[in-house]
Parts: C-alpha cells; structure tokens; sequence
C-alpha cells in the first residue's frame, strides 16, 4: 500500500509492484539437450562484434574460441557444443535486424565434453591478469544487459573501489534463473565474489536479494566464508530494485549521481549469475558456453529453469518445454523489459535470462483495453523510479516537443523500467513513446 | 512448430487499474453520500440527483455522439459529474434548473476543452457557477432537512415549470410552522445573523432540521475509502482541510470573537465536500505530489478568505476553480525532482550500510549548489 510506505520509506522511492508470478522458484535447473543447429551470433554484447577465427567446415571441440575479441569493449565467443562449422552468415537477431553469425551443425553422437580450457591459479593472478582471464571466458552481465564484464571489473586510473555490490535481486516477474544459481550453485558464486573482490580492489561485498527469495538468502548466509567481508542483505520486494543505482539506494541510502557510474561511489555492481559463472570457469579457464534460463509463462507446458547451450534456437527451446500451439508472444528477458521477438529461429544469447511466452488470452486483457486520453492521475509520477514526470513528457512527445523533453524534463534519465506504462489507468504506451524520443534524440545529436 | 508471434513493446504486463475502475469506484463510494441526502431531503432529492445526472450523461452521449470530444459514458466521468453536481444543489433547486445545470457542465465544462481528460476546470463546478450566475435566487433557496413529509412530496420549488419562477418555499414552510431561520445554511446564519452551529452538529448533519448537505463525516468515511484504494490522492484533502483550518485558526486566535472557531470553519458549508471530491478531480488537480500539497494549500486558504472577507456567505467553489486555473502555474514550478540530481546524494532512507564517508563528502562537495531565483546575493564590490 502507498500510503503506509510513504511513511515507511521503502527500499528505493516510487517503483511498482507487480504480481510475482515466480511459478519456477521451485523448479531445479535442468540441462537442456542440444539442439541440431546452433547459432552463435558474434554480437552477444555491448561493444563491437568479435572477429571469427574459424572457416566454414572446420570442426570445433566444445569450449573451443571460435571468434576472438575484437578490440578492448569485445569479448570472444566459444563453441557451443561439438561440431562442424556450416556457415557463417546472416541470421535473425531478437533486435529484429539480422546478424553476423556461426551456424555449428552439432555431431549426434559426440560425447559432448568440454576438452578445452587449461587449469589457472587465480588466486596466484594479480588483479589485471584476472581482469584479462575474464575476458578469456567471454563473459558479459548475465542479468540482461549484456556489459563485457572485463570493463565492468576493469578499475580507471585513480579511482578505488570499495564495496563489490553483487545484485541477486531479480525484480523482473516470472524470472526465476537468478534464484535458482543462488541456491544450488551458492559455492561457485562465493568463489565468483572472491575473484571479482580481487580484480577490483573491493574490500567487502554485498550480495543483495529480494525478501521474496528468502531460500537463496539463507543458502548464501550458510556459505558465507569465515573472514566476514562479504554480507548478504535482504531488500524489500519492489521492481525495479534490479538496476544498479536501485539496489545501491536500497542498500546504502544515497542515490548515486545522475550521469555518472557507481564507480564514483567506489561501488561496482555484478550480478549472481555472471559471478557465479566466473567462479565456475575462471579456475578450469575455460569460456562461456551455456546459460541457465527461465522458461516459463502460461503457454508453456512444461516450465522451468534449464541450462541452455549458447545459440540453441527459440524454436528448439520451446519444443522441449512445451509450448502449446495458441503460443502468440515469446518474449526474451522478464515481461517489464523483455523483448517480443518476431521470428523463433532467433538464438538464446548470453544476455537471455528468461523466455517467457503468452497465449492470446493471456493478452487478451492488456488488448481489449481502450487507451484515453492522458486524466492526469499521476500514477506514473508516483511509480517512476528516477523521478521524472512521465505525464508531461507523455504530452510533450505527443506534440513531438522532443527537444524540450531531453532538456527540460530529463529524458535521459529515463532507464525505460516501464513503470509507467504499467501504471497507467489510460493505457497510453508512455515508456514506447520515451524510446522513439530518445532515439530521435540519438539520431539528431548525431547528424 | 509454427508459431505465429507478435511484437509488441515492453512491458508485457499491465496492472489492473483502468480508467473505467477507478471512476466506477468513485461513483461507488459516492452512493452512501447520495442514500444521505435523499434519507434527508426525500423526494425532492432523489428527483434531483436523477435529473441532473442523466442531463449530464445525454449531454455527454450527444457530444461524444457529434465527435466533439474523446471518450464515452462507459468510463462513468459524466455520472460522477452529475452526482457531484447533484449533490452541491439545494434540494429543492427547480428540475429544470438542475438539467440545465447538467448540460451546462458538460458543454462549457468539459466538451468545449476537448472531453475527458482534457478539462481545465472541475465540469461540476463550473455547471454549479453557471446556475449560480443564472438563477441566483433558486440557489440560495435552502430548506430545512428531515422535513416530516419529505417521502410523500415534493418541496413546491422543485417541481416548477421549465423557464417559469419557482413556488415559493418560505410560504410553504410557514404553513409547516418553520420560520425562515430553519432554511437559512449555517454559513448564511453565521454570515448575515453572527450564530455559530455547534461543529458537533455539523459533523453528523444529523441535529435537527438544518439546511445542511450530506454528513461530513460520511463524506470523510466514503474519501477514506477511495483513498486507502489509492482512487485518489489523499495528499489534496489533507492540504486544503489543514490549511482551511489552520488559516481559520490564526485568524481566530488573533481577532477572537468575530470570526467563528476552526472547527466550524471546516465542518460548514461544502469545505469537506469540496476537499474530499471536487478539489482531488484528477484531470484538473497537479500531478505532482509537490504540487498536490501546494494546490490544496491554495484552496483552504482561498476558502477562508472568501468566507469571511467577500459577500458570499461560501467559498468553496470559487476556491476550488481558481486552484483549477492555477494548476498548470503550480505544475511547472513543483517537477520532481529526478535521481541522483538533489543538491545531496543521501537519499529519504537509511541504508543498511554506510558508504565511506570520504565519498558522500566529496560528493556533496561536487553537487550544484541550486541556482537562487529570489533575493539574489549581489556581487560584492572588491
């Protein structure tokens, strides 16, 4: 209720609470077979594409680099599974345009070990060498955003950070993947927080996790080493605490500074899943190849939380876990900020934390709805994380008043959470509108 | 597999709440106020409250019909503009009055900005200045409530001819053996003869034969639901009653025995009426909660000053429109203020963990210092 946490002072100010729906919290991760055909694009991440170092029918081992980085803001990208390289070609992206991609055609009968990789002490490692071992195993932000973690773990010339701020939050509804590693992979994600602790100089971290996952606060405070540097805190429940600068509010009470990192906090934020991982391959040194996923949502039957090889196709997936035929949306990542995507050839990448699909009766009430014109309830004012008036922006994008948006109103602030669409008792597709603003905005700074 | 899928934007959810919802629920917790008024008025009343709705809702059918304005009479806009309206009419105000009230409200109220939403002034309002304007006389025609006929007639007034001068009720009281005291509003008697109701009267409306509107705290009950609900912002009532009765306070503190006590103040006359229903009309009040605050400030204190400085024995309504006018002033001075861009980075809560103090100082430190629009520091000379 509203009124009560006014006076309560919630974890962050504003935000929403949308119903869980975290059907799969119960679901333990299982392996996905592989699928005929992977598709592994060369831009799973933030920065520019890697640069293929495999030909069209060459064989690839299971863990072996195929494509290398390109560059500092690039990660390299491994193979997914045992095979022969068929193409390397356009295909569909979940952006909707089509990408540079290595089409492997899977060996049925190979064993499908992972030969690659050799043993590494990281403990023995200084702090850049464990960045550039991060940047061996292709790892990105696990939790959507897709940042090479390398530059995330990578500290500037006189900065220091203090505080490693672990997000387990996993404020997104139906999402569960984040709550499963932490409970059936605590270890790997204690060791992960070690190597990221000493990339970066922190001197303690924080895992935060959301009050509704109160099993993956206990696992983790029962796996706690011994020197009490690392803690784990319980947050209230509230969407959108899964960004970095909300948990950072819920955790210490500031807001970090708008247009700048939480580097100048002396924080830097990782979440569970991408630790986790590190604390898996960093000592085999080997590369990420496979992802947990939540694959849920009404129009599957069979849902759950399944470890996927990197590039099996949408199709494939939902094959498996049963997608009825009345399937009508299939959405990439969590329902507030997941991407629909149009064609199902399109692969799961390592920025895929959920699959989430809808039938049409599911939407049917989000369809039927009329949109009104704007009543001024204030609603989004009072659901909108950074602060903004999503009403009057919403007005003056209507008058395509973009200009006056970005300088009067604080559009670039706007983290596209979609509280305010999902506030609003008109209907009006306000967080839609911010996008087309902004990238008009983009394309204008840019001419 | 063949899946045929759509795409839409982000987010795929939507939370409940729909226009229709919340104006329905207004309408709801608006029926006790009107099983109220009929339980005290009878009749005339019930005739009234049908009259001027359903002038209301043709109006709206007719100008949604030509295309003059957005919406519909499914989202139930019209209908609370009608029990609003309605509900601030005497009860013996002429029927046809009432439908003209109605159609007024809509038309000038809310068609001619462009219908819901889109309004700049509260349309029930606006119907009630009209009539006021119109028909000054009619509308200043109270009657006594808890009258012992008031099941089986109808006040003589209500019943005139459209275009033609109402029945007089002063003559049709005295044959009932009430003076015209006993008509006269609480706000009219302390206005024009200096008598004080006791505020514990007022609260309940349920002391005798006064000339009274529903009771105040059924009205505070019916607002509380809506609030709790979060059907409408309970920051406005909450700023007009505090400022109302503060202001009524310091004026009665200061010059004693010519004003009359707060309590009286906040409990006559439309004040709680107006705060808890007119005043929180969405379309028509800030959306930010700054502003909320500032905007009802305005009414209470707009209120008091008309009451006891102006010839009007009532404010309310006037206060409440000048707020409306002022609405789209107070919006652009109260933005909130976004993330991480206050002149400090400690935010409302306290967290868990402490930052390292060396950070929050160097911080503070960088922050703006905000730029000053008033009483400028002039730069000294050298």
């Amino acid at each position: 209720m509203k009124l009560l946490s006014y006076f309560r002072g919630e974890a962050f100010q504003r935000g929403v609470h949308p119903p869980g729906c975290k059907h799969t919290a119960e679901a333990p991760i299982r392996r996905l077979p592989f699928a005929p055909r992977l598709t592994v694009p060369l831009s799973q991440h933030i920065g520019k594409p890697s640069r293929p170092i495999v030909r069209v029918g060459e064989e690839v081992l299971r863990g072996q680099p195929i494509a290398e980085a390109d560059g500092w803001l690039s990660v390299p990208q491994h193979a997914p599974a045992t095979g022969v390289v068929e193409a390397i070609e356009l295909r569909p992206s979940a952006r909707g345009s089509w990408a540079e991609s290595i089409v492997i055609r899977v060996y049925e009968a190979s064993t499908q070990e992972v030969l690659w990789g050799a043993p590494q002490d990281i403990d023995a490692f200084p702090p850049q060498d464990i960045v550039l071992a991060v940047q061996r195993t292709g790892m990105v932000g696990l939790g959507g955003a897709a940042f090479p973690s390398h530059a995330k773990l990578t500290v500037p010339q006189g900065a220091k950070v203090e505080t490693l701020v672990v997000n387990g939050c996993e404020c997104e509804p139906y999402l569960t993947c984040d709550h499963r590693l932490m409970v059936e992979r605590a270890a790997d994600l204690m060791a992960g927080i070690r190597y990221a602790m000493r990339a970066t100089g922190a001197g303690r971290a924080i895992v935060g996790v959301e009050d509704n996952k109160p099993e993956a606060a206990e696992t983790l405070r029962r796996v706690l080493p011994p020197q009490g540097d690392i803690f784990v805190e319980k947050v209230p429940t509230k969407y959108p605490q899964g960004s970095e600068k909300m948990l950072i509010t819920a955790l210490f009470g500031v807001e970090v500074p708008s247009g700048k990192l939480p580097l100048s906090l002396g924080m830097v934020v990782n979440n569970v899943g991408t630790l986790a991982a590190l604390g898996k391959l960093l000592p085999v040194g080997q590369g990420l190849i496979e992802r947990v996923v939540t694959i849920t949502g009404p129009g599957v039957a069979r849902p759950g939380n399944y470890l996927v090889p990197l590039g099996t196709p949408l199709s494939f997936v939902l094959d498996y876990a049963g997608a009825q035929t009345q399937a009508r949306q299939v959405i990439l990542g969590g329902p507030m900020m997941g991407q629909a995507v149009a064609s199902l050839d399109v692969p799961v990448t390592k920025g895929v934390s959920g699959v989430l699909v809808f039938r049409g009766e599911d939407m049917a009430g989000r369809e039927g709805r009329k949109t009104y014109p704007c009543i001024k309830c204030g609603e989004c004012v009072e659901s909108c994380p950074m602060g903004l008036n999503p009403s009057m922006l919403g007005m003056l994008a209507a008058r395509r008043e973009y200009d006056l948006m970005g300088s009067q109103y604080h559009l670039g602030d706007c983290f596209e959470c979609g509280c305010c669409t999902y506030t609003c008792p008109s209907n009006i597709p306000l967080v839609q509108q911010f996008r087309v603003a902004k990238q008009i905005l983009r394309e204008k700074a840019a001419a | 597999m063949t899946v045929l899928t759509e795409i839409r934007s982000a987010p795929h959810i939507k939370s409940p709440r729909s226009v229709e919802q919340i104006m329905a629920n207004v309408v709801y917790s608006l029926l006790p106020v009107c099983a109220f008024f009929i339980y005290q008025y009878g009749l005339s009343a019930a005739a009234s409250i049908l009259v001027v709705t359903a002038a209301c809702l043709l109006a709206e059918r007719a100008f949604v019909r030509t295309g003059t304005q957005a919406g519909s009479l499914s989202d139930y806009s019209a209908t609370i503009t009608g029990l609003l309206l309605a509900l601030t009419l005497p009860p013996g105000f002429p029927l046809w009055m009432g439908a003209v009230a109605g159609v007024a409200s809509i038309a000038l109220g809310k068609a001619l900005f462009g219908g819901i939403g889109f309004n700049v002034f509260n349309p029930a309002l606006v119907g009630r200045a009209f009539v006021q304007a119109a028909f000054p006389a009619a509308i200043a025609t109270y009657t006594p409530s808890f009258l012992p006929g008031r099941f089986s007639e109808f006040i003589p007034s209500t019943l005139a001819w459209p275009l033609m001068a109402p029945a007089n009720t002063a003559a049709w009281l005295k044959a009932m053996h009430y003076d015209a005291l006993a008509s006269a509003s609480p706000l009219a008697r302390w206005k024009f003869e200096g008598f004080v109701t006791p505020a514990i009267d007022l609260v309940t409306s349920l002391a005798g034969h006064m000339a009274v509107g529903p009771s105040p705290l059924l009205v505070l009950v019916c607002g509380g639901y809506l609030a709790l609900r979060r059907f409408m912002d309970w920051r406005i009532p909450v700023a007009v009653l505090g400022s109302a009765g503060l202001s009524a306070l310091i004026i009665y503190s200061a010059f004693g025995t010519k004003y009359p006590d707060p309590f009286f103040m906040l409990f006559s006359g439309g004040l709680i009426f107006g705060a808890v229903y007119m005043a929180t009309d969405m379309a028509t009040s800030p959306v930010t909660p700054r502003g909320m605050w500032l905007y009802g400030a305005l009414i209470g204190v707009l209120t008091v000053v008309i009451r006891f400085y102006s010839g009007l024995p009532e404010g309310v309504m006037y206060a409440i429109l000048i707020g409306n006018a002022a609405t789209p002033l107070i919006e652009r001075i109260t933005q909130p203020t976004p993330f991480g861009k206050g002149p400090s980075i400690l935010a409302r809560r306290q967290g868990s963990y402490t930052l390292h103090p060396d950070y929050i100082s160097r911080e503070e430190a960088a922050a703006k210092t905000p730029k000053k629009r008033f009483l400028k520091n002039k730069p000294k000379k050298p």
